[in-house]
């Protein structure tokens, strides 16, 4: 399938160059340590801790997700990539790329966030679990279609938190209200509603994404 | 020439009705309303605080609404109609921040709690904000156009799930959400016969207040193009 | 007669504030070779660039047709072959990892024996699997052809064929030109006399008027 070698051509380039992978994980470790250091012998609460731990899992994002587009942007192969395959094929290949970074980071992150942070302890752990996966995916396909926005503008850097945030926010506060609920031990029943929610955005950001895209990628 | 007479009365009256009115237990007048417990003199602001919420919505799905037809389109002049209404939005945004805060303070106390209506206002503005940003940020007149309308649509696809998730998000953080009464609710509210009309009289006045500076904004923005673009 | 056909009517292009030309008309129906030429900023590549589809125009229309059909703009790529001065490989790649990339991600297949072929008739088969990163410019032009033509496209569009190119590899890419214009249509964007020389006829972009030359 195209969309799946444009996935493999990508992660061949990583494997080989480690651009990406490299200062990510180094970001991961320096956001997580400035937190740790900034709240230094204080006792937080579980749910401050919860909240901290997208907080990380956002930025992080931002830090790693812009690099499918932007790198073919920087080099020139846009035109490349444009003269080989349609752009559904393109965003697909991308998005599937940027699903697999999301999930290998925030699953590092959460270890890491559970080793380090005490208060950080998860009562319902299938809800949580449920939430991980429907949210990251979520953040995987509006961050891919941000990223292909920045990467036609300048100052791609700060531009990208900047558009991504209130676009993500509704996933995100949701994220952080279904933590706190895991974090309580809450069964599946209160928190369906946002489960639910989750799947909504999901379903709704792909659609429009695929939708969106072709305005985006064509010239 | 008499619909700006018209609108300047309109917004006249309103103003001077929903200041000057005085606020009274028993209304007997037709020039009283009602005491609100609770709210006392500053229910006032009401006639201007909402209507600039309103209005800040209007633009967003106006701005969204030229931005799909520039999408299909590709003609500029539309560009430039969704890029004006996503100013004006962005001024009765601030307004409508600025007056639910100064509400806040009278009503609740503190001028920010992060209520769900002021959450869900403060998050509109980071969406034009991050608009204009965009904006600035792309030199080349078509891609800039496209850009901002594509995320324009995103935005607005995401502005639903705020109405859906902030009452359930809330509830278990602030205090105060399971009674409030906050801006915006005026279901809750026990305006008599005139307070509405005054109320929905400022609706009208503001919505067509917004369309007339649109009308202008665009337009003096087509005439600006204009003369900036010489084929050579 | 070839079975793809090609059609640009009216074509304008403003960027910004510049007009880089106004209703020009292009079309290819038969096989053989096209040119199109005109100084440096008459908008040769960006012509280039919208007959392929890459770039829309700002009026006018393009249209491209197999055996008398429009074809599908999702599907379009895989009949065209591009070779250009500003056109970018992945460096950190091998030629062949490119290609083979390239028709991967085209959903297309390609033969050993054609993949070889190519790579000999360019003189890159001794250097087939180093990184880009190393090769000279005059190497990635040639490996460039060798991307424009492993899928068999229907049309190619070569902007400065010959940039960057020692004689020999000049002579190669013109042997290709002539044989790909046998059952394909060729268009050539340049300003040198060489390259023109190939053409049956000629589209002059300051005048906008089609030249015919032979």
């Amino acid at each position: 399938m195209s969309a799946y070698a444009l996935f493999k051509k990508d992660l061949a380039s990583e494997m080989r160059t480690r651009y990406a992978i490299n200062s990510l994980a180094m970001f991961i470790v320096v956001t997580i340590s400035v937190i740790l250091f900034s709240i230094g012998n204080e006792k937080i609460s579980d749910f401050l801790s919860g909240g901290l731990f997208w907080v990380v899992i956002f930025f992080s994002a931002m830090s790693g997700l812009s690099r499918a587009f932007v790198s073919e942007e920087e080099r020139g192969t846009t035109l490349t990539l444009q003269l080989i395959a349609s752009p559904t094929t393109i965003f697909s290949g991308k998005l599937f790329f940027n699903l697999i970074l999301v999930f290998a980071m925030n699953i590092i992150i959460a270890l890491l966030y559970s080793a380090l942070f005490d208060a950080f302890i998860i009562k319902n752990l299938s809800l949580f679990i449920y939430a991980f996966i429907l949210g990251n995916i979520g953040i995987a396909i509006a961050s891919t279609l941000i990223a292909s926005i920045i990467a036609k503008a300048s100052s791609k850097g700060t531009l990208y938190p900047v558009l991504s945030f209130p676009i993500l926010l509704p996933l995100m506060l949701t994220l952080i209200d279904l933590t706190k609920q895991a974090m309580d031990g809450a069964p599946f029943q209160t928190s369906s509603v946002e489960l639910a929610i989750l799947g909504c955005y999901d379903v709704v950001m792909i659609a429009a994404s695929f939708m969106l895209f072709d305005f985006i990628w064509k010239d | 020439m008499i619909w700006k007479i018209v609108l300047f009365l309109l917004l006249a009256f309103v103003s001077i009705a929903g200041i000057a009115f005085p606020i009274v237990p028993h209304p007997e007048h037709w020039y009283e309303f009602p005491l609100i417990m609770g709210l006392g003199e500053n229910a006032k602001i009401i006639f201007f605080h909402v209507p600039t919420a309103w209005i800040t919505v209007v633009a967003f799905f106006m701005s969204t609404v030229y931005s799909i037809k520039y999408l299909r389109n590709k003609d500029l002049v539309d560009d430039i109609k969704a890029h004006t209404s996503a100013q004006l939005g962005m001024v009765f945004c601030i307004l409508a921040t600025v007056t639910g805060a100064v509400w806040a303070k009278f009503a609740w106390g503190s001028y920010w709690s992060w209520d769900p209506r002021q959450t869900s206002i403060f998050a509109l503005l980071l969406i034009y904000g991050a608009m204009f940003a965009l904006r600035s940020s792309v030199e080349v007149e078509e891609k800039r156009a496209a850009l901002s309308a594509v995320y324009s649509i995103i935005a607005f696809v995401t502005v639903p799930f705020f109405i859906f998730i902030m009452p359930r998000i809330m509830r278990g953080l602030h205090p105060g959400s399971a009674d409030d009464t906050n801006a915006g609710t005026v279901v809750n509210f026990k305006m008599n016969g005139n307070m509405l009309l005054i109320f929905f009289l400022s609706l009208i006045g503001f919505t067509i207040l917004y369309y007339w500076m649109w009308y202008v904004g665009y337009k003096s923005m087509l005439f600006k193009e204009k003369l900036n673009k010489q084929y050579h | 007669m070839s079975n793809f056909e090609l059609k640009a009517e009216t074509i304008t292009k403003v960027f910004g504030r510049r007009l880089i030309f106004k209703d020009v008309d292009f079309s290819c129906k038969e096989n053989g070779i096209y040119g199109i030429s005109g100084p440096n900023g008459s908008g040769k590549s960006t012509f280039l660039k919208i007959i392929t589809g890459i770039i829309s125009p700002t009026k006018g229309k393009v249209t491209h047709l197999f055996e008398g059909k429009p074809i599908d703009s999702e599907k379009l790529h895989n009949y065209i072959g591009f070779v250009a001065p500003y056109l970018a490989l992945y460096d950190e790649f091998s030629a062949v990892e490119n290609i083979h990339f390239f028709s991967k991600i085209r959903g297309l297949n390609f033969t050993q024996e054609k993949l070889e072929f190519l790579f000999h008739q360019f003189g890159l088969f001794d250097r087939k699997h180093d990184l880009v990163k190393g090769y000279s410019s005059g190497m990635k032009q040639r490996l460039k052809y060798i991307f424009a033509l492993i899928h068999s496209p229907k049309i190619l569009f070569f902007d400065e064929p010959t940039s960057n190119l020692d004689n020999s590899g000049k002579e190669k890419v013109y042997q290709t030109v002539r044989d790909e214009s046998q059952n394909n249509i060729v268009i050539i964007a340049s300003n040198e006399d060489s390259d023109l020389a190939l053409c049956s006829s000629v589209l002059e972009l300051q005048n906008f008027k089609l030249k015919t030359d032979n």
